[in-house]
C-alpha cells in the first residue's frame, strides 16, 4: 500500500529522499559479521560511554556470558552468547592426532600414584618426561578426542536495525522519531512524550521506554558522530571488525563476499539476515551474518512492519464504523414505527 | 554436576540448547501501556456509542435518553482522555501529539479525531446542564442553538472514534493484536454499541429506551460472534486469548454481555430495575471485553514462540 508518495512496504531505493531530504549523503548502516565476533563487549561499552546511556543494573543473568539480556532503552548494543554442541564449519582444534582423553580417571590416577612412589626421587626427577606406567595397557591414552571439539560459541552484537520501513517511525504520533539524511532512524529527546507506541510498533523488540525519564530511546547510529564524519562508537571500538560501518550498498557487497568465503571454508550455515530489500521491513540498515537460525540469537525469523497492512486495517475499521452508524440509525427508524 | 561412573565420558557442561529461542526470552517488548489504555478503549467506545444514541434521541424527542447519553458521552471521553494522558511517559508533553498529523500513525489519526469529537460532544452536553438563568444570555442561547448541530457532528465522528482504537492496536507487532486486525474493528465497534445501549437503559426510563435496547442487542450479537471468530483463528497467537487473565476477562465479558442483553429482552421493557441491571451488565461486559483483549496482547508478546513460529501469510502488497 502506498500513502501519497510514501510506500508502506517493499523495497525503497532512497529512503532519505522519500523522507524529504535533498542532496543527502548515501544511506549508511552496519554489517555485523558474527563469525568473527569474540564477545568482548567493547561495542556495548563504547556505545554507553559515547551516548551517555545510563547503567541499567549490574546483574548476572545466568545466560552464558550474556549479562545484558536484550536490547532496550539502556542497552543499544547487546552481545548475545549461545553455546552449542556442534562444530563450527570444519573447525579443527588440532587435537585429533594427540593422545587426549578423559583427564582424570581414578584408574589412571591410581597407576600414576603407584609408579611415582616407586620412582627414584618420588618422581621429582621426571620434569616433563613421561612416566612409564609399567603395566600392560597403562600407556598414554589413545589418540582421539576429536569429538570433544563438537562445541561452538555463537556471539552476535545486536543493534537497532534502522529498517527501510521502520515500525517505530511509522506509528510515532509526535514526530519525535524521524528519518535522518543518512537513512537512519532517530528519536528526538526533546519531542518524545513517552506514548509507548513505538515500543509495540517494532517487530524486533528493540526500542523501549526508559523508566527514569519516561521517554523512548534506542540506537541513533551515532547521529552526532556521523554528522562529524566519524564512524559510530561501537564500530570504532570493535577489535575484530565484526561490526563494520559503511554505506549500505558497499556493506551488502562485502557481506555477500564474506558469505561465499565462509561457504567455501565449510561453514555452509552462514547466511545473511536483514540484507534483503524484499523482506518484511524493506531491508535493514543494520544487517547481520548469522551461523544459525535467527531465533537462536533472539531475532525474529520473519519480521514484518505492522504498517504493511494499515490500508487493510482501515478498510475493516471503515466497514465496522459504517455498520455501527447504520445500526444506530436503524434503531431510531424502527422506534418511530 | 554428575559424572558418568567410570569417568570415560564427561557429563555435558551445557544444558541441551533451546533450539528455537534465545534462553526462552521474548523477542518482542511487551507494551509499556498500562491497563489505563484498556480503560480508555472502553470509555472511548462508550462515548462514541452514547453520542450516536444522543443524536437519535434528540431527533426523536426522547429527552431523558438524550440527556443521559450526552452527559455519559462527555463524561466517558473526558475520563478516557485523563487515562490517556496519565499513561504517557511524559504527561506534561501530551500536547506534542498535536505537533503533526501523521496518517501512518493511528494514534495521530485518533488524536485528531478526539480533538474534533470531544468539543462537539462537550457542546451538546453543555446545553443539558446549562442553568436556567444562563440560558437567556447570549452565550447561553448560542450553546442552546449549537447543541443540536454539535450533537449531530459528534455522532458523525463517533463511529470512527469507536473503531480507530482497533486499528491502533492492530498496527503493532503484538502478535495477538496484529493477527486479529480483520476482526478487532468489528469487536470494538460492536462492543461500543452494546456498552452505549447499556448506558441508555441505565439512564432513561424503559419507555424511552427502546432504541438503546435494540442497539445493545445488535452490538452484543456482533460482539459475541466477532470475538468468537477472534479466538478461532488458526494462528499461534490465538493461545493468548484462550489462557490466563485474558481468558478469564473474556469469559466474564461474554457472560455479562449475553446475560445483560437477554435480561433486557425479557424484562427491559417492563421493569426499570431490570433495565438498569442489564444496562450495568452490558457496561461491565464491554469493559471486560477490552481488558481481555488488552491482556491477550500483552501476554502474546511475552511468549517467544508466538513470534518465532512462522505464520503462513501471503504478503499483502498492494
Amino acid at each position: 500500500m502506498t500513502l501519497g508518495t510514501h510506500p508502506l512496504y517493499g523495497p525503497v531505493d532512497d529512503v532519505a529522499t522519500q523522507a524529504g531530504h535533498v542532496g543527502h549523503p548515501p544511506r549508511v548502516g552496519f554489517f555485523t559479521d558474527t563469525s568473527v565476533c569474540i564477545g568482548c563487549k567493547a561495542c556495548e561499552v563504547a556505545c554507553k560511554e559515547w551516548n551517555a546511556v545510563p547503567e541499567d543494573g549490574f546483574n548476572l543473568l545466568g545466560m552464558s556470558l550474556d549479562n545484558t539480556g536484550m536490547l532496550g532503552a539502556d542497552s543499544w548494543r547487546h552481545v548475545a552468547f549461545v553455546e552449542q554442541p556442534r562444530r563450527l564449519g570444519r573447525q579443527d582444534g588440532g587435537v585429533a592426532g594427540l593422545p587426549v582423553g578423559p583427564s582424570s580417571t581414578s584408574y589412571a590416577a591410581g597407576v600414576v600414584a603407584g609408579r611415582l612412589r616407586q620412582a627414584e626421587r618420588g618422581g621429582g626427577e621426571l620434569g616433563t618426561a613421561p612416566l612409564d606406567p609399567g603395566v600392560p595397557g597403562g600407556g598414554p591414552p589413545p589418540p582421539g578426542g576429536a569429538d570433544r571439539m563438537d562445541f561452538r560459541w555463537l556471539m552476535l552484537s545486536d543493534v537497532c536495525k534502522h529498517c527501510t520501513h521502520a515500525g517505530c517511525l511509522d506509528v510515532c504520533p509526535t514526530g519525535a522519531l524521524f528519518r535522518t539524511e543518512f537513512g537512519t532512524v532517530v528519536v528526538q529527546d526533546d519531542i518524545c512524550n513517552g506514548c509507548g507506541y513505538c515500543v509495540s510498533g517494532c517487530p524486533f523488540g528493540v526500542i523501549d521506554r526508559r523508566p527514569t525519564d519516561g521517554q523512548a530511546h534506542k540506537c541513533t547510529l551515532c547521529y552526532d558522530r556521523l554528522r562529524d564524519g566519524l564512524e559510530p562508537a561501537c564500530a570504532k571500538a570493535c577489535p575484530t571488525d565484526s561490526i563494520q560501518f559503511g554505506t549500505l550498498d558497499e556493506l551488502r557487497d562485502r557481506a555477500r563476499g564474506r558469505v561465499a568465503q565462509l561457504h567455501a571454508l565449510g561453514a555452509t550455515e552462514a547466511r545473511l539476515y536483514g540484507d534483503d530489500p524484499d523482506d518484511g521491513v524493506g531491508g535493514c540498515g543494520a544487517f547481520f551474518l548469522l551461523l544459525d537460525e535467527p531465533e537462536v540469537y533472539g531475532l525474529p525469523p520473519d519480521p514484518v512492519v505492522p504498517t504493511r497492512d494499515l490500508g487493510r486495517m482501515w478498510k475493516a475499521a471503515g466497514v465496522a464504523a459504517l455498520a455501527l452508524a447504520a445500526a444506530a440509525f436503524s434503531v431510531f427508524v424502527e422506534g418511530r414505527r | 554436576m554428575s559424572w558418568s561412573g567410570d569417568g570415560s565420558r564427561e557429563a555435558a557442561m551445557v544444558p541441551p540448547a533451546e533450539v528455537d529461542t534465545y534462553y526462552g526470552r521474548p523477542v518482542l517488548k511487551p507494551p509499556v501501556w498500562k491497563e489505563d489504555i484498556a480503560y480508555y478503549f472502553f470509555l472511548g467506545g462508550l462515548a462514541a456509542g452514547a453520542s450516536l444514541l444522543a443524536a437519535g434521541a434528540d431527533q426523536t424527542g426522547r429527552l431523558r435518553l438524550r440527556r443521559g447519553t450526552r452527559l455519559g458521552a462527555v463524561g466517558a471521553i473526558g475520563l478516557g482522555a485523563i487515562f490517556l494522558v496519565r499513561d504517557l511517559g511524559r504527561p506534561d508533553r501530551f500536547h506534542h501529539m498535536l505537533r503533526v498529523a501523521k496518517p501512518t500513525s493511528p494514534m495521530s489519526v485518533g488524536t485528531w479525531l478526539l480533538t474534533a469529537y470531544a468539543p462537539l460532544a462537550g457542546t451538546a452536553a453543555l446545553a443539558e446542564v446549562l442553568p436556567r438563568r444562563w440560558r437567556r444570555t447570549t452565550l447561553g442561547r448560542l450553546v442552546d442553538t449549537a447543541a443540536r448541530p454539535a450533537g449531530v457532528a459528534a455522532a458523525l465522528a463517533a463511529p470512527a472514534v469507536a473503531a480507530y482504537t482497533a486499528v491502533l492496536i492492530a498496527d503493532t507487532a503484538v502478535p495477538a493484536w496484529n493477527e486479529g486486525r480483520d476482526l478487532l474493528p468489528f469487536v470494538f465497534s460492536a462492543s461500543a454499541a452494546a456498552s452505549a445501549g447499556g448506558l441508555g437503559m441505565l439512564v432513561a426510563p424503559p419507555e424511552e429506551a427502546a432504541p438503546a435496547r435494540r442497539l445493545a442487542q445488535y452490538g452484543a450479537l456482533v460482539e459475541l460472534v466477532a470475538s468468537r471468530q477472534l479466538e478461532r483463528r488458526r494462528s499461534p497467537s490465538v493461545e493468548a486469548y484462550l489462557t490466563g487473565d485474558a481468558r478469564r476477562c473474556l469469559t466474564r465479558a461474554r457472560g455479562l454481555t449475553a446475560g445483560g442483553v437477554l435480561l433486557s429482552m425479557l424484562l427491559g421493557r417492563r421493569s426499570r430495575l431490570a433495565a438498569a441491571v442489564s444496562g450495568a451488565a452490558l457496561l461491565a461486559g464491554g469493559f471486560y471485553e477490552r481488558l481481555g483483549i488488552f491482556r491477550a496482547g500483552v501476554a502474546s508478546t511475552k511468549e517467544p514462540r508466538t513470534t518465532v513460529r512462522r505464520t503462513p501469510q501471503a504478503p499483502a502488497r498492494t
